[in-house]
């Protein structure tokens, strides 16, 4: 029988187990048929692990004896820079070469005890840095909407996994907007939680406080089901949230809330001209599903992606320097201990990696640092003020995920500023520390092909179910 | 301003190395970079204190503390995932590039 993967659900899948209309192993067979025709052009895997088979098998038994859960037999891909004990790890670097992972990070561990398939690991920028996934060691993914086209950043593989239906879900990391903008150009949905709602157990760490594992998914029940599953306090992650806080952000239920803020102010240039139509369409749909609209101030909002460019690099400069040749990873040798260090680190990350870990360690110099890392800390205090006071008044902000649609391989590459830019909507849920998703709004027609297009709502800390619940309103 | 010198002493300090071409790219590359970020010093005000900021973030920072030991587990559950002493010790060996049994190896730093 053929499966339609196109239009599977986490939720239409496991009914399917139950009642006996395919088996995990069969699904698992689907996908690996779907990865054996696409991947060679969409370069979206980077592994697929050799027991996929043995896995699904595993999950049927479990089925088979009634102990199954939702998500047993459930095929996804992992970002590459995530632990599975046992298995390879390289956070699409070339200076992890071999690493083979020790231990399994936490969202792992839960998806293990739910008894999920996991298909591969997923290429990406890499560890993480880049918005258009053409800083992977391993070649860009290609946008499986259009293949001359990015599939976004960094969390391309993840992305484009799900979109050419290689898939179920996925697991991505999003520091700046790393799960969501991917997923606005593949035309998926992409979750970033609350901080501190997921552990960063056992994520290769670029910048610690603004890092969280996130969801990529077809639809927003999918990426919430996922979500659920790896959510949770976590006593190897300090900065997780206590539990009890979070049980009431995994079950609350919206209370009505019906009001979302639009920061107009902050839209008025550098936006694509159909991204800004596409946009107004997506604020008349909720107006026409009940929603009242407000315009909204946030006074502070246009430094966001310049403290970003202050917070990230120090964070990742710092989180980098582990990367020695001592410890793991490919050994460059030279004369001495000190040429081991530069041969390894000069030939083992790639240029904008390097580039990050230079301007941290400016920023980080004694100096500077008043000038660049305190004073973005203060700025980021503002930025956090503003959205507390914005959401005394909405229940969520909406704005597009992405300035512009996917562009075309090469045509950023040669300037970071640019690149950069395309993070303008992103990164402040992360510098703020709020849920945030984005959620397919249509596409847009570029040389004859459809490239989709994202808006991206956040809601108040912890309001992560509401805001599911906001999402699903505008794609039912 | 960044100069070339800025970016020599960068890049030792990053353990990276680069060639001369490289330094110069890198160099507009990163005075490009700063250029747009230091319009933050436009904002005004004093970096909050740990203790204001804790006031005002109630649950989200907190002191959290675990019993010093590797084996654990209280009653309050501290340490339910701790390990025995060298349970990943040889999994992380592994992964060294050059190891002489329990240790890892590298060049002698004093010559």
């Amino acid at each position: 029988m053929k499966i339609d993967l196109a239009h599977l659900t986490i939720r239409t899948a496991h009914e399917a187990f139950v009642k006996g209309d395919f088996s995990a192993v069969q699904l698992a067979r689907a996908y690996l048929d779907q990865i054996a025709e696409k991947n060679t052009r969409i370069n979206a895997y980077l592994e697929v692990f050799g027991d996929v088979l043995e896995q699904a098998k595993v999950a049927d038994e479990r089925l088979k004896a009634g102990k199954g859960s939702l998500l047993t037999g459930i095929p996804i891909a992992v970002k590459d820079n995530i632990l599975i004990k046992g298995r390879k790890a390289g956070a699409a670097s070339k200076i992890l070469e071999g690493y083979v992972s020790p231990y399994d990070a936490t969202a792992i561990a839960r998806l293990k005890k739910e008894g999920v398939v996991f298909i591969g690991r997923v290429n990406m920028d890499e560890f993480a840095m880049g918005g258009s996934n053409e800083n992977s060691a391993y070649g860009p993914v290609r946008n499986p909407h259009d293949e001359s086209r990015v599939s976004g950043g960094s969390s391309g593989g993840s992305a484009a996994a799900v979109a050419m239906f290689g898939a179920l879900a996925a697991l991505g990391s999003d520091t700046g907007g790393s799960v969501r903008q991917p997923a606005s150009f593949c035309g998926v949905v992409g979750f970033k939680p609350t901080y501190g709602a997921v552990s960063r157990y056992g994520l290769m760490a670029m910048g610690s406080s603004l890092d969280q594992i996130g969801t990529i998914a077809k639809n927003a029940d999918d990426a919430q089901i996922l979500f659920d599953a790896i959510a949770g306090h976590d006593e190897y992650d300090s900065t997780t949230l206590p539990e009890g806080v979070f049980a009431g952000v995994r079950s609350s239920l919206r209370s009505a809330p019906k009001r979302i803020g639009v920061p107009c102010h902050f839209m008025k240039q550098g936006i694509d001209p159909e991204v800004a139509a596409n946009f107004e369409q997506a604020i008349a749909r909720y107006e026409k599903l009940g929603y009242e609209i407000v315009d909204i101030e946030l006074p502070n909002i246009q430094y966001s992606l310049a403290v970003y460019y202050v917070i990230m690099p120090a964070e990742a400069s710092s989180n980098l320097s582990r990367f020695d040749g001592v410890k793991y990873g490919a050994l460059k040798e030279g004369d001495d201990l000190l040429a081991d260090y530069l041969r390894t680190r000069t030939e083992g990350f790639g240029k904008e990696v390097r580039r990050r870990i230079m301007i941290g360690n400016y920023i980080l110099s004694s100096g500077y640092y008043d000038a660049y890392y305190a004073k973005a800390n203060l700025v980021r205090d503002l930025i956090r003020v503003d959205f507390d006071k914005a959401f005394q008044k909405v229940d969520f902000i909406l704005t597009p995920t992405s300035p512009i649609p996917a562009f075309k391989i090469g045509e950023k590459s040669a300037d970071p500023l640019q690149m950069y830019l395309a993070d303008i909507f992103t990164v402040t849920a992360n510098l703020v520390g709020v849920p945030a998703i984005s959620i397919p709004s249509g596409v847009v027609e570029k040389e004859g092909k459809k490239l989709p297009l994202g808006i991206q709502l956040m809601a108040p800390h912890k309001a992560d179910a509401t805001l599911f619940h906001c999402a699903k309103d505008f794609l039912a | 301003m960044v100069e070339i010198k800025d970016i020599e002493r960068l890049a030792a300090l990053s353990r990276i190395s680069l060639t001369e071409p490289e330094k110069a790219q890198m160099r507009n590359e990163i005075e490009a970079i700063l250029g747009y970020v230091a319009q933050i010093q436009k904002v005004s005000g004093t970096p909050k204190t740990a203790e204001e900021r804790s006031r005002e973030k109630k649950d989200e920072v907190r002191n959290v503390l675990r019993q010093d030991g590797v084996v654990g587990g209280g009653a309050d559950q501290v340490g339910a995932r701790m390990h025995t002493p060298g349970e990943y010790s040889e999994a992380l060996l592994a992964n060294a590039p050059k190891r002489e049994g329990r240790f890892v190896k590298v060049k002698k730093i004093l010559s």
